[in-house]
């Protein structure tokens, strides 16, 4: 037991007060509580309820409601997030009801699902919100009983008095309990004492989900609700000119049509500001087949950009970013970025002498890797509710980000922010995307042009042709080998349009006596956001692959080459900004190594392809198995080694990593987003090809490497490793490696080849 | 416009809309069925899977015109209350991420045990290719499907 401070915001305690008739408050349509049985008996509510602190509310009856206060897309912190309040509150989950908290970062802290953090930031803050809640149950107890604090107990939602032999649920006290004094220090279990964390619970909003409930904002609907769709440029390096809205207009069930400006003239955007296309056509009308239809039926002139340059507000301060004119197309995206990668670029580390020490190599192994542009393609397609009044913005919509383009709102309507409600509703995939909040701009100046309540709806096409794609990237490596096939030198030259993938200070620097990091960046009118990963989504998976040609030049085993390099960084680590653990780093193949039984135990038949890598501050290491059936790769399984600290919700952390697995092996094969002169080449899922049923591995093991360690991300770290491992696996499958994603298409060649 | 009179889970029901109109939207909007999703509008994603007469048809690209007298099932329809054995065993395995594509994937699933009551792998896989998800769910459907599936 470690006694902290608690260091809740005051706020979170402000009212404990009780709220009569909260039953009704929570409308739910099951009240099952987070039982694991199919068919569980529902809850009784309690007649009142009483708020211990902002995440705890407890029923007279003992029934206990735990707020999630971040965003939902799936990662499933609506379930773990409420556990590891209910670990230290010390109640019987299956008497929990969880509830989406409201948005409110002055109580609630952090609600922004991004980088893997929710359940890294938030950890210590829940646990304190359940131990503090406890804490003030325990002095309800001790002052009715009238025996020392220290005595009274708890167990499962029962305090207990050893000595005197009472006891009472949390229920009896719950109201004694909302008056009691915050505490200053409260107590957190061991790890060891966990009995809720590190245990497998269903996921709380499943029986919704499968039932067709609304969960979604694309569900919902208002009293006098209008559906609204906007209409961007159809080319990056287009902008709106005029629009003839005589035959829309005419056409049943349309209210407006209008142009809107997502930014105010002069308006410094924020780093999630992220908007291809601040000028759009709104169309209005009663239903969403009029106004998809009506819509088809606008003419509307588009006129080429000029080079514009837009000052965004980033976390290293102001930054200008330049947007250029012109129509881009794929192949001079390619060009482009061979002719930059072909001069120096911006050193970002250098450690011993590189030069000299390639110049004396045995051996240069040089490998250029690209991979294309791609779109998050979450399977809810942008949406969002807006009601504007003349002092008042309620949203409901789909939002990693809510408290970035709180601002924005809060600029572009002119309302101070707590005159706006943003509700997160269950998002249907995020993957980075819903970061950039532009629709909720988009909604709610229609909303308030309009004087109704509105749903704004993308199609398919409009979310898949918005931009805020994953860049296109690029990189070099080279390696030195000496006589004895010692790594002796490194160096890795990355690029991208329009960022760079470099992450300089990530093994294998730290291992290498003589290395060197470059980047450079182009310029692009096509717009780029956060994608599952970010930088990591490349520069992880073509590092690795490279790696296991540079293991197999210098004639070792791929995973025992890994674990030399990371003993090197373990003992004498080359330099001082090492971003990962070698010896975690390390635990991670060594535990996949066994759990696959690589080398000792490799399926006859089976092309086995190894990788690894450390993000957002976990470890993820993969050894992918597939064999070739009528000439076509066959994934059978794929061993995954995780270490992410503690594991809150084992089962459905699995799960994530299946889905990371899935994810990396659709992107990796079939992913990408081309253009021809400024126009997306895939508009929708009949040219964008993305990973189906029978694509997807026949098996996946997920081990996790038991810890103590608080925990870190998940929702990202098992995604970059996977291009790799598979990669590697069709490299001893084809005999040929694979330099440029996806890899699909090059495959087609091959098993032309076989069966031709 | 026009009326049409359809039976959407065991309901009849009557709307006034476009006879293009697809059914998703006929659902989604004129009768709040919102568990039916929309992910593509093209027949490519299966977010949108409905029974007609108990077979799997994609509603984006179904116009009500066409329904006439056969029966809609949505994934409200699919049991009164949640005890479909597709929707328990989706539960014992949790499926779900976000969950955006799992009614269309339990509507797709249900339709083909319907008419195959032991599915191979290789079936389960061609019945459920046009169900996209994104989230990568895809062996744990397989599984949950093999579960029901076994308990017959
Ligand atoms: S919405 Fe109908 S198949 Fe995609
Ligand atoms: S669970 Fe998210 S798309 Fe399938």
């Amino acid at each position: 037991m470690a006694t902290v401070k608690t260091t809740l915001n005051r706020r979170s305690f402000l009212k404990a007060s009780a709220l009569a008739g909260g039953g009704l408050m929570l409308g739910f349509n099951w009240l099952a509580g987070c039982q694991t049985d199919p068919t569980p008996a529902p809850l009784t509510l309690p007649e009142d309820w009483f708020e211990i602190n902002a995440f705890v509310k407890i029923g007279d009856n003992g029934v206990v409601t735990i707020m999630s206060p971040n965003p939902e897309f799936g990662q499933n912190v609506k379930t773990s997030m409420p556990m590891i309040v209910a670990e230290e509150l010390d109640v019987d989950w299956q008497r929990v009801i969880v509830e989406q908290a409201p948005f409110n970062p002055a109580i609630y802290t952090r609600q922004f699902t991004g980088g893997s953090q929710g359940i890294r930031q938030g950890w210590t803050g829940l646990r304190m919100a359940g131990a503090a809640a406890r804490h003030m149950l325990r002095q309800a107890a001790a002052r009715a009983w009238q025996v020392p604090l220290e005595e009274v107990t708890t167990h499962a939602g029962v305090l207990h008095h050893a000595a005197s032999g009472r006891s009472a649920g949390y229920g009896e006290m719950a109201s004694a309990a909302a008056t009691m004094p915050v505490p200053e220090e409260v107590e957190l279990k061991d790890v060891a004492d966990f009995t809720i964390i590190g245990t497998s619970r269903k996921n709380v909003e499943a029986r919704k989900i499968v039932t067709g409930q609304p969960l979604y904002a694309m569900d919902q609907y208002r009293e006098g609700m209008l559906v609204a769709m906007v209409v961007h440029p159809g080319r990056f390096g287009m902008r709106l000119k005029s629009v003839d809205d005589t035959a829309a207009r005419a056409m049943p069930g349309i209210r407006d049509v209008f142009p809107i400006q997502t930014f105010a003239d002069g308006y410094e955007r924020n780093y999630f500001d992220t908007n291809t296309f601040p000028e759009l056509v709104a169309i209005v009308g009663d239903t969403t087949w009029q106004v998809m239809n009506a819509r088809k039926a606008l003419r509307i002139e588009w006129e080429p950009i000029e080079d514009t340059e837009i000052r965004v507000a980033g976390f290293g301060g102001t930054q200008t970013v330049r947007i250029p004119a012109g129509l881009e197309s794929t192949p001079d995206h390619a060009a482009r970025m061979a002719e930059q990668a072909a001069r120096p670029g911006r050193v970002v580390r250098r450690d011993g002498n590189p030069e000299a020490a390639f110049r004396r190599a045995a051996r240069v192994i040089e490998r250029t890797y690209t991979a294309p542009f791609l779109a998050h393609n979450c399977m809810e397609p942008i949406n969002c509710i807006a009601h504007v009044t003349a002092d008042r913005a309620e949203l409901a919509g789909p939002i990693q980000a809510p408290e970035f383009i709180e601002r924005t709102l809060a600029a572009r309507l002119g309302l101070p922010p707590e005159r706006i409600d943003i509700q997160m509703t269950r998002m249907g995939g995020g993957f980075g995307r819903r970061a950039y909040g532009h629709y909720l701009v988009e909604a709610a100046l229609i909303s308030q042009r309009m004087n109704a309540p509105v749903k704004l709806i993308y199609t398919r096409e409009d979310d898949m042709t918005f931009g805020v794609y994953r860049p296109a990237y690029h990189a070099t490596y080279r390696a030195a080998l000496d006589e004895a096939g010692r790594l002796i030198a490194f160096h890795v030259k990355a690029g991208g349009i329009p960022e760079s993938p470099l992450h300089a200070n990530r093994f294998p620097a730290g291992a290498v006596d003589h290395y060197l990091a470059e980047e450079w960046a182009l310029d692009s009118n096509i717009t780029i956001g956060a994608f599952r990963a970010p930088r990591s989504n490349f520069i992880g998976g073509v590092e690795q692959a490279f790696l296991d040609e540079v293991a197999e030049a210098a004639g070792k085993d791929p995973i025992a080459f890994r674990l030399e390099l990371l003993e090197r960084a373990r003992t004498r680590p080359v330099g001082e900004r090492n971003d990962y653990d070698p010896v975690r780093f390390a635990g991670v193949l060594e535990r996949v190594r066994d759990a696959s039984g690589w080398g000792t135990d490799d399926p006859p038949g089976v092309h086995r392809g190894v990788a690894a890598y450390f993000c957002h501050n976990s470890y993820a290491a993969h050894v992918l198995d597939l064999v070739i059936e009528d000439g076509t790769p066959v994934i059978t399984r794929v061993c995954s080694a995780i270490d992410c600290g503690i594991v809150v919700n084992p089962d459905a952390a699995t799960n994530m990593v299946e889905g990371a697995v899935v994810d990396g092996i659709g992107n990796a094969l079939y992913g990408a987003m081309t253009f021809t002169d400024g126009l997306p080449d895939h508009r929708n899922f009949d040219t964008y090809r993305m990973i189906r049923h029978a694509e997807a591995p026949k098996a996946i093991d997920v081990h996790f490497v038991e810890s103590d360690v608080a925990p870190t991300g998940l929702g990202e770290p098992p995604f970059p490793p996977v291009f790799a491992a598979l990669a590697n696996a069709l490299y001893r499958a084809t005999g040929t490696r694979l330099y440029e994603q996806p890899f699909a298409p090059h495959l087609e060649a091959f098993v032309q080849q076989t069966t031709g | 416009m026009a009326r049409f009179q359809l039976t959407v889970n065991g309901r009849d029901v009557e709307v006034d809309v476009d006879p293009g109109t697809p059914v998703l939207w006929v659902l989604r909007d004129h009768l709040q069925l919102v568990g039916t999703k929309y992910g593509c509008g093209i027949a490519r994603c299966g977010a949108c899977t409905i029974h007609l007469n108990g077979v799997a048809v994609r509603s984006c690209v179904l116009p009500v015109s066409s329904v006439g007298e056969q029966a809609i099932t949505t994934i409200e329809g699919l049991s009164a209350d949640g005890t479909h054995p597709l929707q328990q065993a989706w539960l014992e395995h949790d499926v779900p991420q976000c969950g955006y594509c799992q009614a269309g994937q339990i509507m797709s699933a249900a339709a083909l045990l319907a008419r195959n009551p032991s599915p191979s792998d290789e079936e389960i896989d061609a019945a459920m290719n046009g169900n996209l998800c994104r989230c990568g769910t895809y062996l744990r459907i397989r599984a949950a499907i093999r579960t029901a599936a076994a308990r017959g």
